[in-house]
């Protein structure tokens, strides 16, 4: 029974992973390729968990409300991008966390403004309720298991986006030398906003996987905006390998803690000590974790390589 | 031009805030000496902050932390009975400046959006630890069991006293700051900022400058912890939360970072500000939010540069 | 003659200011709580609540008109300090009401005690300031914290309920909650975790639950940790399998957000919407016809609040100076609270009943919390003893 637990567990931490890995993906691609530290992303993810709420409450249908959701969240996040963040690329890193920290400050009550401050009514839908039995003894929540093969779908998609089409050579292209491509009559503007969009749909639809398992309130994006910096600074900024590593690893190591942290230490010390020990400590992982890859890599795991 | 003008902006803040306690008596209106003196403590940490941040472009999210320590430093020591000033606020200088020498040592090896994070892990990290040491509270945070005794007729007790005291500290923090900038010591930090590689070039090793100027800020800001526990009575992890930095890097900005005295009139108008709009609207986040997007997108130098003479620039 | 006309004409107007000077001071209470941010929802049932009780009374408390100012906390201690500083020194309130969490309290308080100003809490309940740091004029028309665990460890104390598995986030609320329970829990606990605060995710804790296999689990996840925890709970299978009690989590707040996941779910709590007494059906009844939605507790003891200081400068007759004699009626409680009856400890917390709450969907559709049974009449706190005051 033991080894079926930690399998279990070891599914838990790949499904965290992989939430993570949508909304990190966005990031780093928009970091990577323009340059913009974008702390509204958590704003984008949040947005696309309400809009599929509304959409689910207008249409009756789960994947009519996911399909609006992406498209709502594609348009709101190309939108913030010409509105607000054209000017930004230019600037130093402190004015963008400056003006996108003023971004979420924003949204956070626009959300409360249109749909109040009482967290919304999110469920799993009934076609995705229920257990799938992928071992004998070990049952797994059937929307966990989608949220897993949706990452790692998205994964995928990416890499063949970025490796196989023009549009992901752009990509590249633009990320290691913006101004030859813009010298190669590439519309860069265009190029821009369209990844911004595209990094602002794959936020919302880690957004709106997430509403029925978590709460959609305004405010649901900051913590997990933390933990997502933390995964693209571990994986390195600008490289979606590296965020998909970095998003396991901290998936993992997040689960793994919080489950076995504290019966490890209670073998050390005393299990009172313990009880409040290992939480703290399984909380503070993450960041230590963070902090002794820094130290040995201080660029992450796989920085991308730029040049001018 | 420029250091004069800037010494007249400072002399002209120092004497606006030496005025309140008589404004306030004249209207009979006691509270905006509370008002004003938890101002100026936030502006000495945004002072502190500003020799990092805004002469030494380092970014760092963790600063709270040390409002933190110096804080505990003044609550722990009141609880044991040992209530001398003289003994709580050094060490908070103290503890604090060790703190960041061990943080700094890590965390200057990043750089950029690397700095920013790993600066934020460490003070999340001194959050999360202070939230579950229960004999000090944890979350619920302690009461300082009485205020730091200074001796003789100084008795923070009395709001003016101690307001007097608060305007003291920072009126010899910007004097002694003016001087580090124009040393050598601050010349370094502030080709550290425009040209690091030059700068090795020459044969300067900034990482020594660097964190010499990061453990200076940070024991600084402890002294500001220790004067924040003393205003509140009362002190919570929560201080150390990575969005009280966001707060203080706000204040910066908002004053004006490079220029020692920008920072104390962006505390005093974040937190005017904040009092005035939280009073008029519960939602008083969507003004705010938009206002700082439009000061970091039109009014880069903050307030410092609209002053008269200002040139836009920082 | 002309000597009366003006002697008279003299003590008229000086009746005439006298008189004036009476009738123009409005009572002005000062009201702290988290207006903004995630937790402003609170805020606002309670801000919704104080304003039905002042309709209620006709804008009047005491007979004097009032004015009421809201300080929006920010959850933040030093900025609830700040504004009871403002309160206190800027408005010259007479009362400083409210405050959830306490934290902000324990910062609060003092400050407005010290200034010889009454305190009323209508939601923190923290230790300190029902024993040791006990004050004549600090009253809360809430409980003190461990009270409401108290209460659900007694009842599964009392149905011989056994294999327990307790969780809660890992600060001071979430240790005293756990404390509180096995005070007068007395089984077997099989586990005891403390998750992180503000944890969204919680399939690991949820995997190790079904290992350790109890046939109980009990928690303490306030606002949104306890609609997370609720959701995964559910969706993991085990409400059908392990019954959940629970304190501070299923509430008219989580209940909307969560829908089916808290059905069947047991609390315990001093109050309910559907207790019966006049004063509740008033204000449970009008609170829903004026903004729309269920009240909380929360809502109902800041009304409470407001008629507790109602009934103070009530009996004081509007002499807003005479501290002494508005401690003495606020100790009467002399007010229709929405608990039913209501009586003081010597340390102004309320001695009151506590209820086995179940959430159940009635024939209206709405699931809604109901009373199953009393488990505490006349509780007292644990920390009354070491409060000085006698009175």
């Amino acid at each position: 029974m033991s080894w079926l637990l930690v399998v279990e567990q070891l599914l838990n931490g790949l499904q965290l992973g992989v939430m993570l890995f949508l909304v990190a993906a966005g990031l780093t691609l928009v970091f990577g390729i323009m340059n913009l530290v974008n702390l509204a992303h958590g704003s984008l993810y949040m947005v696309g968990a309400y809009f599929a709420v509304a959409f689910r409450a207008w249409t009756g249908s789960f994947a009519a409300a996911v399909v609006l959701a992406l498209l709502a969240t594609l348009v709101v996040g190309m939108l913030v991008e010409v509105i607000a963040l054209r000017t930004l690329y230019e600037r130093d890193h402190l004015d963008q966390v400056l003006a996108t920290f003023g971004l979420i400050l924003f949204f956070n009550e626009a959300v409360a403004i249109v749909w109040g401050r009482a967290a919304l009514f999110a469920s799993v839908p009934p076609a995705l309720g229920g257990f799938v039995e992928l071992v004998p003894g070990l049952r797994y929540p059937v929307y966990r298991a989608v949220i897993i093969l949706v990452g790692l779908a998205v994964a995928l998609l990416l890499y063949v986006v970025v490796s196989h089409t023009r549009l992901g050579m752009l990509i590249r292209a633009g990320a290691s030398n913006r101004t030859m491509v813009a010298a190669l009559g590439v519309n860069i503007r265009a190029l821009y906003t369209v990844v911004f969009g595209f990094g602002a749909a794959l936020a919302g639809l880690g957004g709106l996987m997430a509403g029925p398992i978590y709460t959609v309130q305004p405010g649901m994006g900051e913590e997990l905006l933390i933990e997502v910096l933390v995964v693209i600074v571990i994986g390195g900024i600008g490289s979606i390998r590296g965020a998909l590593v970095g998003a396991i690893v901290v998936g993992m190591v997040d689960t793994l803690g919080r489950a076995y942290l504290k019966p490890t230490l209670a073998t050390v010390i005393s299990p009172t000590a313990a009880d409040s020990a290992g939480p703290a400590l399984a909380s503070m992982l993450v960041y230590i974790l963070m902090a002794a890859v820094l130290y040995f890599r201080p660029q992450g795991l796989f920085p991308a390589v730029r040049g001018r | 031009m420029t250091d004069r003008r800037r010494a007249l902006v400072t002399l002209g803040a120092l004497a606006a805030l030496a005025a309140v306690p008589l404004v306030a008596g004249v209207v009979n209106q006691p509270f905006y000496l509370d008002l004003f003196r938890r101002i100026m403590i936030f502006a000495i940490a945004a002072v502190s902050l500003d020799i990092i941040l805004g002469y030494g472009g380092m970014v760092s999210l963790g600063h709270a932390a040390y409002l933190g320590i110096g804080a505990y430093a003044v609550a722990i020591p009141a609880l044991h009975g040992i209530h001398s000033a003289w003994v709580q606020w050094p060490l908070a200088m103290a503890l604090s400046g060790l703190a960041a020498l061990v943080i700094g040592a890590i965390s200057l090896r990043t750089s950029g959006v690397y700095f920013i994070m790993i600066t934020l892990a460490f003070a999340q990290m001194l959050y999360y630890i202070g939230i579950s040491i229960e004999p000090w509270g944890g979350d619920d945070g302690m009461r300082l069991a009485g205020r730091s005794r200074l001796g003789g007729p100084l008795d923070l007790g009395d709001p003016h006293v101690f307001y007097y005291v608060v305007l003291a500290l920072l009126a010899v923090l910007l004097l002694v700051g003016e001087r580090v900038v124009a040393a050598r010591f601050g010349t370094v930090i502030r080709a550290v900022k425009s040209n690091e590689p030059r700068l090795r070039a020459i044969g300067v090793a900034p990482f020594r400058y660097k964190l010499a100027a990061f453990v200076l800020a940070g024991a600084v800001c402890g002294l500001a912890g220790a004067l924040l526990a003393n205003q509140t009575e009362y002190l919570t992890p929560s201080y150390m939360h990575w969005t009280r930095s966001g707060d203080i890097i706000v204040m910066v900005i908002l004053g004006g970072m490079g220029t020692l005295v920008g920072p104390v009139l962006g505390a005093a108008a974040f937190l005017l500000l904040e009092n005035v709009l939280s009073a008029w609207t519960v939602h008083w986040q969507v003004i705010l939010g938009p206002l700082l997007v439009l000061v970091v997108l039109f009014a880069r130098g903050g307030l410092w540069s609209l002053l008269p003479g200002g040139d836009g620039r920082g | 003659m002309r000597t009366v006309k003006i002697t008279t004409v003299l003590a008229l107007v000086a009746a005439l200011l006298v008189v004036q000077a009476r009738a123009a001071e409005p009572v002005k209470i000062g009201f702290i709580t988290s207006l903004s941010g995630p937790a402003g929802i609170i805020g606002k049932h309670m801000k919704d609540s104080v304003e039905l009780a002042l309709d209620h009374l006709g804008r009047k408390v005491g007979g004097l008109d009032v004015e009421i100012v809201y300080g929006d906390d920010q959850r933040k201690p030093d900025v609830g300090k700040q504004l009871a500083d403002e309160m206190l020194k800027k408005h010259r309130v007479h009362f400083v009401s409210g405050i959830i969490w306490s934290n902000v309290m324990l910062a609060v308080a003092p400050t407005v005690t010290g200034a010889g100003t009454i305190m009323v809490g209508t939601n923190a309940g923290p230790h300190e300031l029902a024993g040791k740091m006990c004050h004549e004029l600090y009253f809360t028309t809430s409980w003190q914290n461990d009270q409401t665990p108290e209460a659900m460890g007694k009842y599964m104390q009392d149905q011989g309920l056994t294999d327990v598995y307790a969780m809660a986030p890992n600060y001071a609320a979430g240790k005293d909650m756990i404390s509180g329970f096995k005070r007068y829990f007395k089984g077997k606990v099989v586990g005891e975790v403390y998750t992180k605060l503000g944890q969204q995710d919680y399939q690991a804790e949820i995997t190790q639950l079904r290992a350790a296999n109890p046939k109980v689990v009990f928690v303490f996840y306030p606002g949104d940790m306890g609609i997370q925890f609720l959701k995964q709970y559910a969706q993991a299978g085990l409400r059908e399998q392990i019954p959940l009690y629970s304190v501070y989590t299923v509430d008219e707040i989580s209940i909307p957000a969560v829908g089916d996941a808290a059905l069947g779910n047991y609390e315990t709590r001093y109050w309910s919407p559907d207790l019966k007494n006049d004063a509740n059906a008033k204000y449970v009844g009008d609170f829903k016809k004026k903004f729309g939605y269920t009240p909380t507790f929360y809502g109902a003891q800041s009304y409470d609040g407001i008629l507790l200081i109602d009934s103070a400068v009530r009996a004081v007759k509007g002499d807003l100076s005479n501290k002494k004699g508005m401690v003495a009626a606020m100790r009467k409680a002399d007010f229709k609270s929405t608990r039913g009856r209501f009586a003081y400890n010597v340390n102004h917390h309320p001695i009151q009943n506590f209820y086995l709450l179940r959430s159940v969907k009635p024939a209206s559709g709405e699931i809604e919390m109901q009373i199953q049974k009393t488990v505490f009449e006349n509780h007292k706190d644990a920390y009354y003893q070491e409060c000085p005051m006698k009175w």
